[in-house]
């Protein structure tokens, strides 16, 4: 019989943090991540956990800030206009350096936009989106497999690095239905002797802040975060590769699009045109050293986005402007077709790029 | 094919439900039936019966369907023509319902009347692969929720086990215990074991009632 099972993606998420030690989540509903939270009120219950459907996303947040003080695993999750409410809260939690997992399920946006979806948070989730200098960890799944590996590995990051660990999908990778094994494997336990457990009165009484009173010792925290911020950026880059070796074209896309790319890509290449991927795992840190190894050997870059050219400025940065980057984009909740996206290459392949 | 005039599709979230109607009501309709497919989904603004209008408009079957199913917004609408089902019984009808409780919530206010007429059937859609019915324990507790949601009883089980693009045939072997255990729990028939049409002939002889689904593609 098989291991697998059959699930969203959204679900996917809510059962990987579970077994990755989450116990306790916040959320509020909102399409495309609704499963999130109504699988959660499904399973929380029965064992032992707390799911609470808050009075609003600014209260969920605000809940994930209060567990994440006393150092249990929390996770909160929206779609887009739910995680504009969450900025507050998750600068705050930058500000205290708490570990905490945030979902973000993409739809069409400014504004209230639509219920389709989009990779237009971009710059919110990896620039910031709250107020004042942070990073926080940004995965992207593309596939319900990473949906939920990739969620255990947000908990893994955030402990780690006690900092905000996002989740940036989209509403096709929310609502789409995978095989999925849900095998996590061994969950590492991180030591938080910063917690707010009580003292017992045996230890000093630990303190959860973001509010300095001396410019000198927030300029300081300041410095150290950005120190934690480089060492990230060293040593937890994820990417993957596909057909780079001699590759003369590459197309960088994350999530869905990565996926509709690499169809594209099969189709180019069969036709003899040398295209390849880079699909960034982690948002942020940007996987910069690949892009700019990669553009001592390719003419040209493609950017697959469902936003108005976000990454791309990423792309664009990490290479250094040595070749030219092109956007193939579809906004508003369409999904660029395959066909689109073969069109891109070709065309850039024809007339674009520089050696 | 022998069918009550109104047959019911419930189920857990995901289980396959509106696959399965679709599928049923273009076989009604092969048979020469007049007949009409409700979409009742209040949960998924997303795969919707309405995403196969074409296949059924051009099979002459009546959709009925929200003007906001597969749209840009959110807004879990039931059409007045719903009642045009209940309301007149010359027709054969499929009603496609949501997941789970939520979703049969729907159900409720036709309920009523569908069990004044009594000739219909409320088949539940079972699928051992999704994680909140792997067992036959929580399958039962969906299904109860479902009854409580919607004020009617199941009358019969629909086997639909898979695991998506990677099910093999022995995958639906395997569920087979699971699918009578839950009949033998309920005491209701397993009505249909649904399979990929791919499948079919590797399982054909070997399953029951087994019936090939031709897979709803997604509109965008």
């Amino acid at each position: 019989m098989s291991e697998k099972v059959l699930m969203k993606g959204n679900e996917a998420i809510a059962e990987a943090a579970i077994q990755a030690g989450c116990h306790h989540y916040f959320g509020y509903p909102i399409t495309p991540q609704t499963e999130v939270a109504a699988y959660m009120a499904k399973r929380m219950p029965k064992i032992g956990g707390t799911f609470l459907q808050a009075e609003s996303e600014v209260s969920a947040i605000n809940m994930v800030i209060g567990v994440a003080s006393t150092g249990k695993r929390v996770m909160t999750s929206s779609s887009s206009p739910g995680v504009s409410l969450k900025a507050e809260g998750i600068s705050y939690l930058a500000g205290c350096d708490l570990p905490a997992v945030v979902v973000n399920v993409q739809r069409g946006g400014p504004g209230l936009g639509g219920i389709q979806p989009s990779q237009s948070d971009y710059f919110q989730s990896t620039k910031g989106g709250g107020h004042g200098d942070y990073r926080n960890i940004v995965l992207a799944p593309s596939s319900v497999q990473e949906m939920a590996s990739l969620t255990v590995k947000a908990f893994d990051l955030a402990d780690k690095y006690s900092m905000v660990s996002m989740i940036l999908a989209d509403g096709t990778m929310g609502q789409m239905m995978e095989p999925v094994s849900l095998d996590v494997g061994e969950v590492t336990k991180y030591e938080k002797p910063w917690a707010l457990t009580g003292t017992k009165c045996e230890r000093e009484h630990n303190i959860v802040n973001s509010l300095y009173l001396k410019p000198e010792e927030l300029e300081i925290k300041n410095f150290e975060r950005y120190e934690k911020y480089k060492a990230i950026e060293e040593n937890e880059v994820m990417y993957e590769e596909y057909l780079m070796d001699d590759a003369e074209v590459c197309v960088v896309a994350f999530g869905i699009t990565s996926r509709v790319a690499k169809n594209a890509i099969n189709e180019a290449r069969a036709n003899g045109v040398k295209v390849g991927m880079i699909r960034p795992i982690t948002v942020w840190p940007f996987p910069k050293k690949v892009l700019e190894a990669a553009a001592d050997k390719c003419k040209a870059f493609i950017c697959v986005e469902m936003s108005m050219g976000q990454m791309i400025e990423d792309v664009e940065l990490a290479i250094r402007c040595k070749k030219p980057v092109y956007l193939c984009n579809r906004v508003g909740g369409m999904i660029p077709t395959p066909e689109e996206v073969l069109a891109k290459i070709n065309e850039v392949n024809e007339n674009g790029g520089a050696f | 094919m022998e069918s009550k005039r109104v047959t019911l599709f419930a189920g857990h979230y995901g289980s396959g439900k509106t696959n399965i109607a679709v599928n049923y009501a273009l076989k009604l309709r092969a048979d020469g039936k007049p007949v009409a497919i409700a979409d009742l989904d209040i949960v998924n603004p997303y795969f919707r019966t309405k995403d196969s209008e074409k296949e059924l408009t051009e099979a002459g079957i009546r959709l009925i369907s929200s003007q906001y199913a597969s749209s840009n917004v959110d807004l879990p609408a039931l059409p007045q023509d719903v009642y045009s089902i209940v309301d007149n019984n010359t027709e054969y009808a499929v009603m496609d319902i949501g997941g789970d409780d939520r979703g049969a919530y729907a159900l409720g206010r036709y309920a009523d009347s569908l069990k004044k007429e009594n000739n219909y059937e409320m088949f539940m859609v079972i699928n051992m692969y999704r994680p909140l019915t792997r067992d036959v324990e929580s399958t039962l507790e969906v299904m109860a929720e479902i009854e409580a949601a919607c004020s009617m009883k199941f009358t019969a089980i629909v086997n639909n086990s898979n695991i998506g693009e990677e099910t093999t045939a022995q995958d639906v072997l395997d569920s087979l215990g699971y699918a009578d255990e839950v009949s033998k729990a309920t005491g209701l028939p397993i009505r249909l074991t649904t399979v990929d049409e791919k499948l079919y002939n590797n399982l054909y002889g070997k399953v029951e009632n087994l019936m090939p689904l031709r897979l709803q593609e997604k509109i965008n």
